[in-house]
């Protein structure tokens, strides 16, 4: 068969009308990887978005360098965007690939280690050039070394080359042919999958309608992809995933970010109120910012501040003007708001304060995940400042938990810190769309008459919750000072009193405390006594509940508690925890919640801890579960800050 | 249809709060003043607000009796902005000090400024940080001794109205804090002015850096030293009125005689509606002893404000898109349905 048959957009599409044997499987995991310039963040995401549609369960893992475009070809410029997609339930992206589309030497090399033995691995043959194999450090081309690829279904596709005839004709140079190359690939994932590309066609026509010459390019090199597959004789079989069987509803697919946006839109319209947000850029937060700039006719102000500081500044003025106000930020950011979160909290306004987490300190680690800014929501600033703190745990529960985060801000008069990471940001999740009738309400409620009994405005006049009332300046008669300085309860007048001061002190860090009458009591899956408890919290909730229901299969007494609120604790947690002989807290930090559990609870609980920018796999999860339950583990052999196993002579150990 | 404003006095303005200056501070004076413009503004008492940062200055919110907000150090302008967009009905002061605004918070200062938010900022100046009981400040002088440069300052000044012209401020203007009737004009233009208005109080600090301004503010000193800006006017100073400020072929400002050769004609005229900046920045820099310092309005010039854009791009969205649905919003984009 010719290139031009092969093709041929005539040729049909109609992955179900193709004629070659069909294996079914459960769940597959996919991971795209390339250049960074090299599209594969968007490959990914299209097969995400199609196998959603299709009714597969889904759950990805993008992961990418912090330069926009590193030097091209070299290791650490690869870009990779991991999906799996099941016919059941699912709640980690996959632990080892199935399927890895390489797209240059670099790639190759950085990603064959997670393909499982027996994989299927297809490579951008025309890539393996000199030069890039150079940029690579391969001495040799390893498409060529039978050894190197021993034991791997190997697809060599000349991509570049097909890509350009499937283009050719348009008009395009040979730049622009070029970037296709990853809807080349992606087409040809989709016959091997068996996905109908509708969705994709479709977007490319809406993306590019200003630009046909472009939707069509990208479309032939689909098309060109799936031809490929079909034609050729290297492609003998390909795999069928049946849809999910979720629970029933309407479904969308949704990351991290954007169901923060949605749930801030949400939030305004549930209190019927407007809502500033106010950021600096940054990694992986700004997405946020994004999302609610297209969001104003839900009453959404946005403002980009000058930096940190100002958007954290801008969020005690808009508190305090009586509007709901919220700001978001990554690790690094929420150090420089630091001085102003203190001022929300010792003039008790409502706002809610989002750190998106990623791997520090300093500048860190910009696009990988962590969970190191437990401790700094918890003690991040300077006196006696407890803030309540909530966290998601899944891009989806982002939606849920923003909404409770301003549920206890406005309730308690209390700025409130939501807690999410670069996992789940970045995330994407099928989420089941809710009812507008399904939502819970905000109850705000502003003070709009003096409450003195002397016809004055008491601003620290409290309820039975210790929550102060909220006015709204420009109400006549509510003219009140407010400050940074320590104050008189009831009158809120400057007050350095010895014993005001410790009676502030304490009332406001009861207020917090006394959140824990408010929220849910913690639930717990699994037995409800046993050998062993997995405590987790945020972005490890679908590794650790896989983990622990694959052993809990296997007959062993565990159980998982995923935290959400983690201060105050759930009322129920401490009672929980004696109820299992042995505590496990898997975390990617040095035991930051272990640290808080050991303190409250007095347990002497195990930590797991990974700080490697990667989610847990949940092989690593099951492996510790059995050593710590077999005794091979315990708290004194496992002290997380001693555990050494990376040789810069070895590499990653 | 006209509204009947209750008539508010100075002393409406009056917080019952004990006033914790040092006896014979500046700031007593600017107190006394601004509660003396309010009531002329014909805006009821509610609808102010005052936001300040940290230091001597700073504590001014809690002797007016209206809306007011002591944040921290420096950050009194990026308070203001949340307030202001989300209340543009307010009328909103910035309170702040030479240290407060132009060290710690002078990004802020400047951000606020160029983006032309509806706010006005008095930036009380007594080169000195007066509440850490007396270091130098961003605006002390070369050479200036204080606790922490006792072999002098070697850390070059700022001049505030030039920061704020270069900012792009659309309101700049200075006063001192003894001159009651001016400072009053001074603070009732910045009111009236829509933008960021940015006024310069030279403050004496008679603790830590007494008379510093005596040159402006003395009677035997000041008809020399100080130069009084009037729009369309030429610029004429000394006690028999008898120099003037003429812009010589470099385009450097100098001191002439009048009488003689040099009319009135030949001066520098102000105009302080000038689309350019340039000559309100050649005032700014016009510093004692080697000029006389000018006092009054340099710039007022009408920009659209930060705050009004910010509602009306808003505004204008619910308009075109009408209220936000939530629903439609959830199903924005692929779905798909599990029976």
């Amino acid at each position: 068969m010719s290139t031009a048959e092969l093709l041929s957009t005539e040729v049909s599409v109609d992955a179900h009308a193709n004629d070659k044997p069909v294996e079914t499987v459960d769940t597959v995991v996919i991971r795209f990887c390339g250049d960074s310039g090299d599209g594969m963040q968007l490959a990914g995401t299209q097969f995400t978005n199609v196998s959603a549609i299709f009714g597969n369960d889904v759950s990805t893992l993008p992961d990418f360098p912090a330069e926009i475009r590193a030097p091209a070809g070299s290791p650490f410029g690869v870009s990779g965007f991991q999906v799996s997609f099941s016919d059941h339930d699912i709640f980690t992206p996959g632990d080892v690939v199935d399927t890895l589309v390489a797209m240059n030497p670099a790639a190759l090399k950085t990603n064959l280690g997670d393909l499982k033995r027996g994989g299927t691995l297809i490579v951008n043959s025309d890539a393996f050039d000199k030069s890039n194999l150079s940029k690579a450090g391969f001495a040799t081309n390893p498409l060529e070394d039978e050894n190197y690829l021993k034991g791997y279904h190997v697809h060599k596709v000349p991509m570049t080359r097909l890509n350009r005839d499937a283009v050719e004709g348009l008009g395009l140079s040979q730049r622009e042919a070029d970037r296709c190359r990853n809807f080349f690939a992606l087409g040809l994932v989709f016959w091997l999958y068996e996905r109908d590309a509708t969705p994709t066609i479709d977007w490319l026509k809406s993306k590019f309608a200003k630009s046909p010459t472009i939707a069509e390019a990208n479309i032939r090199a689909i098309k060109g992809g799936q031809n490929y597959g079909h034609s050729t004789e290297a492609f003998t079989v390909h795999y069928r995933v049946a849809p999910a069987k979720l629970p029933p509803g309407e479904y969308r697919k949704i990351t991290g970010n954007e169901a923060v946006a949605l749930g801030l839109a949400t939030v305004a319209k549930l209190a019927g109120k407007t809502l500033l947000y106010s950021g600096y850029p940054i990694t992986p937060a700004s997405d946020i910012l994004h999302e609610l700039s297209n969001l104003k006719h839900f009453g959404v102000r946005t403002f980009q501040a000058e930096d940190e500081i100002a958007a954290m500044a801008a969020t005690c003025g808009a508190a305090f003007a009586g509007e709901l106000a919220v700001t978001a930020s990554s690790g690094p950011g929420i150090c420089l708001k630091g001085e102003a979160m203190g001022l929300g909290m010792i003039t008790e306004l409502p706002m809610v304060i989002i750190d998106v987490q990623r791997g520090g300190p300093s500048t860190g680690l910009p696009t990988k995940t962590e969970q190191s800014d437990l401790l700094l929501a918890m003690f991040g600033r300077n006196g006696e400042s407890p803030l309540p703190i909530v966290a998601a745990a899944t891009p989806g529960d982002c939606f849920t938990m923003i909404q409770e985060a301003f549920r206890i801000a406005v309730e308690f008069m209390v700025p409130v810190i939501f807690l999410s990471d670069g996992y789940i940001a970045n995330g994407a999740e099928p989420w089941r769309i809710p009812k507008l009738s399904e939502l819970k309400p905000i109850n705000v409620q502003h003070c709009d008459k003096p409450n003195g009994p002397e016809g004055e405005y008491l601003p620290y006049l409290r309820n039975e919750r210790l929550a102060r009332p909220w006015a709204v300046p420009g109400t006549p008669g509510l003219e009140h000072r407010i400050g940074g300085l320590e104050k008189s309860d009831i009158t809120g007048h400057v007050d350095y009193a010895p014993p005001n001061h410790e009676h502030m002190t304490f009332t406001r860090a009861r207020k917090v405390a006394g959140i824990a009458d408010f929220i849910p009591p913690q639930e717990v899956e699994g037995p409800e006594t046993g050998d062993l408890l997995v405590i987790s919290w945020g972005g490890t909730y679908g590794t650790v509940r896989t983990a622990v229901r694959e052993m809990g299969t296997k007959g062993h007494a565990v159980a998982h508690c995923h935290l959400r609120y983690m201060n105050p604790f759930p009322r129920n947690l401490g009672e929980i925890l004696k109820r299992y002989k042995k505590v496990l807290v898997p975390e990617l930090n040095r035991g930051q919640l272990r640290m808080l559990i050991r303190s409250q609870f007095l347990v002497d609980a195990i930590g797991f801890n990974k700080i490697k920018g990667k989610p847990f796999l949940v092989s690593e999860l099951t492996d510790r579960i059995a050593r710590v339950l077999s005794g091979e583990i315990t708290s004194a052999t496992e002290p997380a800050y001693t555990r050494a196993t990376y040789t810069h002579a070895k590499g990653e150990g | 249809m006209t509204v009947d404003l209750p008539v508010l006095t100075p002393k409406d303005f009056a917080s019952d709060q004990e006033i914790r200056w040092c006896p014979r501070c500046g700031d007593y004076s600017i107190l006394a003043q601004m509660k003396k413009v309010l009531p002329t503004l014909g805006i009821p008492r509610e609808k102010f607000m005052f936001v300040s940062g940290i230091g001597c200055s700073s504590r001014f919110p809690y002797y007016m009796s209206t809306y007011g907000f002591h944040s921290i150090h420096g950050r009194a302008p990026a308070v203001a902005t949340g307030i202001k967009l989300t209340r543009p009905d307010m009328q909103v002061w910035v309170i702040t000090g030479d240290g407060d605004s132009l060290s710690i918070g002078g990004n802020h200062l400047m951000h606020a400024i160029r983006r032309n938010l509806d706010i006005k900022i008095v930036l009380f100046n007594n080169q000195i940080y007066g509440l850490t009981k007396g270091q130098y400040s961003p605006t002390s002088p070369l050479g200036a001794r204080t606790k922490s440069t006792p072999y002098g300052s070697v850390d070059n000044p700022l001049t505030p109205v030039c920061v704020a012209i270069g900012s792009e401020a659309t309101f700049v203007a200075r006063s001192v804090d003894v001159d009651i009737n001016h400072l009053t004009m001074v603070l009732e233009r910045a009111a009236r002015h829509k933008g960021t208005a940015f006024v310069e109080v030279y403050q004496d600090c008679n603790v830590f850096n007494n008379g510093a301004f005596a040159y402006v503010s003395k009677k035997d000193t000041k008809d020399e030293s100080a130069i009084y800006l009037e729009h369309g006017k030429p610029l004429i100073f000394g006690k028999n009125r008898d120099k003037g400020i003429r812009v010589n072929e470099g385009n450097r400002p100098e001191i002439v005689p009048l009488g003689g050769d040099i009319k009135e004609d030949d001066l520098l005229f102000h105009d302080e509606r000038a689309t350019e900046p340039s000559l309100a920045f050649l005032l700014a820099r016009m510093r004692h002893p080697e000029f006389p310092e000018p006092m009054g309005v340099f710039r007022a010039v009408d920009r659209p404000t930060y705050d009004e854009a910010v509602n009306r791009q808003m505004l204008d969205q619910l308009e075109t898109k009408g209220p936000g649905d939530l629903d439609k919003l959830f199903h924005a984009g692929d779905t798909w349905t599990v029976t």
